[in-house]
């Protein structure tokens, strides 16, 4: 199911965003997947990042529960992103840290820190379709977006908080994956993602997503201040605000090991 | 023990005298937690002085953090205090952490007091070796006295290399008259005895290399020093009978490996151990397999089975020769972090077993509470589990997270 082997990725990279859309014939799986292609090619040379998560988890009677956690990533040519994760709150896992090389295909290398017992295990990441600390979000929805993850196919054109979208539905290629497909609303302008439809492995309705208030940093890199999720089925949401974006700091492959994450905090 | 502090004390004052702020900032944090924690025993007590069913003990953990030159330097200080209501051995303190970090680009320097845990398995600890066990804090050794280290950590591509000095020795710690899960005898660590004439002040080192390849992640060391399990000898004094802890030097290899293969993680634990009148291999391994999202919810099953061996058999002083061990374990992945945890433990040899089960969830943001059962069939008095046979047990634990 290996559709863009590395060799060719970059060839049909360059192909697909030197060709105007509009002048092929395209079929609608051609096109949602040259979409997705510029799409990923539009955000690349972002090199690090540095950010603050806040999560509010709420379930049906409206409790609320707070997650803080701290995150570094470094973006890897030819492979997915290098992410380093640090738990603020909740206080009884304050500490704890998370360390993943991702890969657009097969599994990614995960490990965890334990603080208490100061002991690194490297954890099974086969866990696609489980809730990120109880939260609605999955640790699929957390990972980096890749071509590689999906199979496309461009459903419509619709108006959208972006201006005009590209109605694209994406099918996961991983069978670990909670999904049958989503369907992910994308701005013609800047390929921002404004809204993801999920549906469970049934295809019933699961959940939405949907972004808010997006800014631009080094004049090409959009990000949301916030994603709020929202399952269907349970009516529990939870709101992910991101604040103190920072984009190349520097950090190198030097900032994500084992030593590194033993000393996160 | 005192000389060993005041020597780190000193090593930590000079390495910070030596790292002056490059920028005045300098970013403090204190966290921590303290706990209630209360036992009641199913059953009456086997020895002698043991005359209690219930015990509480209340614990204070904080933990003080400043760090400056961006992070480059940082000391933490974590301080330990328990109250037990009976048994006075095991009211203490420690210091768990009090150390200096240096951050370089491919290097870094830890000195001070501190916990360093090695290894891959559950069960049983084997190759984790720097840090004493605190045997009074909980009977599953999990629990480690500080130990003063100067530990240089280097990251090459072919792996992280970990040197260690370590000077100064921890006592392990045991039950006192008064506490229960001790065997009959009181172990006398005021007496304990050294091989080595520098006795607790003799320095050990240790190296240790370990690397990350592909879905293998592995590690070997040699440690040179004093051997943290004491050998415990039958004393007469003052007319009682009592156990005198014997500290030896040993040599030891150890090797651990984990393979993350989809949903099983296989892990092996060896080590080969090499004393003045002994020389031994012993070993732990086995897997973890983990069924996600079971019965369509969010929740996972982990299912383990490991066996832990040494090749001394019966004349192990070690609890675990020839046993087998089983566990199952239930994330519910909810927003209070739910979690269950059963094992069962078999010793062949002296077909003993045990019975440990853990459940644990937060309330609010800031509480946690556990609640701890543990069963323990031993009929054999040569067997040493004999001694907490009638120490069944279910604790309630309460922490409070700041």
């Amino acid at each position: 199911m290996n559709l863009l082997t590395n060799p060719f990725k970059s060839l049909l990279i360059a192909t697909l965003v030197a060709t105007p859309v509009a002048a092929l014939a395209e079929t609608p799986e051609e096109k949602g997947l040259s979409i997705s292609v510029a799409a990923k090619q539009s955000d690349l040379g972002w090199l690090d990042m540095q950010a603050q998560m806040n999560m509010v988890l709420r379930n049906k009677q409206g409790q609320e529960s707070v997650r803080e956690i701290r995150m570094k990533s470094l973006e890897v040519e030819d492979d997915g992103d290098k992410s380093l994760s640090v738990f603020d709150k909740p206080r009884d896992v304050k500490g704890t840290a998370f360390l993943s090389f991702s890969h657009p295909v097969g599994a990614d290398d995960q490990w965890l820190y334990l603080p208490a017992l100061k002991r690194v295990k490297r954890i099974a990441s086969r866990n696609k379709s489980g809730p990120f600390m109880g939260s609605e979000f999955a640790y699929e929805d957390l990972s980096s977006f890749e071509v590689e993850k999906y199979t496309y196919k461009f459903l419509r054109d619709e108006a959208c908080e972006g201006g005009t979208c590209y109605v694209v539905e994406q099918y996961p290629v991983d069978k670990n994956s909670g999904y049958t497909r989503r369907v992910v609303w994308l701005d013609h302008d800047e390929y921002r993602v404004w809204k993801i439809d999920f549906y469970d492995r049934k295809d019933a309705p699961l959940k939405t997503l949907t972004y808010h208030g997006y800014s631009e940093y080094l004049g090409k890199h959009w990000r949301p201040d916030m994603m709020k999720m929202v399952n269907h089925q349970t009516g529990k949401s939870t709101d992910l605000s991101y604040n103190s974006y920072e984009f190349k700091t520097g950090l190198t492959d030097k900032d994500f090991n084992k030593n590194t994450l033993k000393r996160a905090r | 023990m005192a000389d060993q502090r005041v020597l780190l004390s000193a090593l930590v004052a000079a390495g910070l005298a030596t790292a002056p702020p490059l920028q005045a900032e300098t970013h403090f944090e204190m966290s921590g937690k303290v706990a209630a924690e209360l036992r009641g025993f199913t059953q009456d007590a086997q020895f002698a002085d043991q005359d209690h069913n219930s015990n509480l003990s209340l614990i204070a953990e904080p933990e003080f953090y400043w760090e400056w030159n961006e992070g480059i330097d940082s000391l933490t200080f974590t301080p330990y205090l328990r109250m037990d209501e009976n048994d006075s051995e095991r009211t203490h303190g420690d210091i768990r952490e009090l150390s200096w970090v240096h951050v370089d680009d491919d290097w870094e320097l830890r000195t001070g007091i501190r916990k360093v845990f090695w290894g891959v398995t559950e069960f049983q600890h084997l190759v984790d070796v720097i840090n004493q066990t605190d045997g009074v804090d909980d009977f599953d050794g999990e629990d480690k006295l500080g130990q003063p280290m100067i530990n240089l950590s280097l990251v090459r591509d072919w792996g992280i290399v970990d040197l260690f000095v370590l000077p100064g020795f921890r006592e392990r710690t045991f039950a006192g008259r008064e506490g229960r899960l001790r065997g009959g005898l009181i172990v006398d660590t005021d007496a304990a005895e050294y091989e080595s004439s520098a006795e607790d002040k003799h320095i050990d080192t240790a190296i240790r290399w370990s690397h990350t390849v592909g879905d293998f992640d592995l590690g070997a060391y040699w440690f040179h020093g004093t051997n943290r399990d004491p050998e415990l000898q039958v004393r007469t004094q003052g007319g009682n009978t009592v156990l005198v802890p014997r500290y030896v030097q040993m040599d030891q290899i150890g090797f651990d490996l984990q393979a993350t293969l989809d949903s099983w993680l296989w892990k092996v634990e060896t080590i080969w151990r090499d004393t003045a009148t002994e020389d031994y291999f012993a070993a732990q391994g086995g897997f973890e397999y983990t069924f996600y999202g079971i019965q369509e919810s969010a929740a996972d099953l982990g299912v383990l089975l490991e066996y832990g061996w040494d090749e001394r058999g019966e004349n192990a002083a070690a609890s675990i020769q020839n046993d087998l061990f089983f566990g199952g374990r239930i994330t519910l992945n909810d927003a209070a972090s739910t979690e269950m945890l059963a094992g069962v433990g078999y010793d062949l040899e002296y077909d003993s077993q045990s019975l440990i089960v853990e459940a644990s969830r937060r309330y609010g943001d800031n509480w946690k509470v556990s609640v701890d059962g543990r069963f323990f069939s031993a009929d054999d008095p040569a067997d040493p589990a004999s001694a907490f046979d009638k120490d069944d047990h279910i604790q309630l634990t309460v922490e409070r997270y700041f």
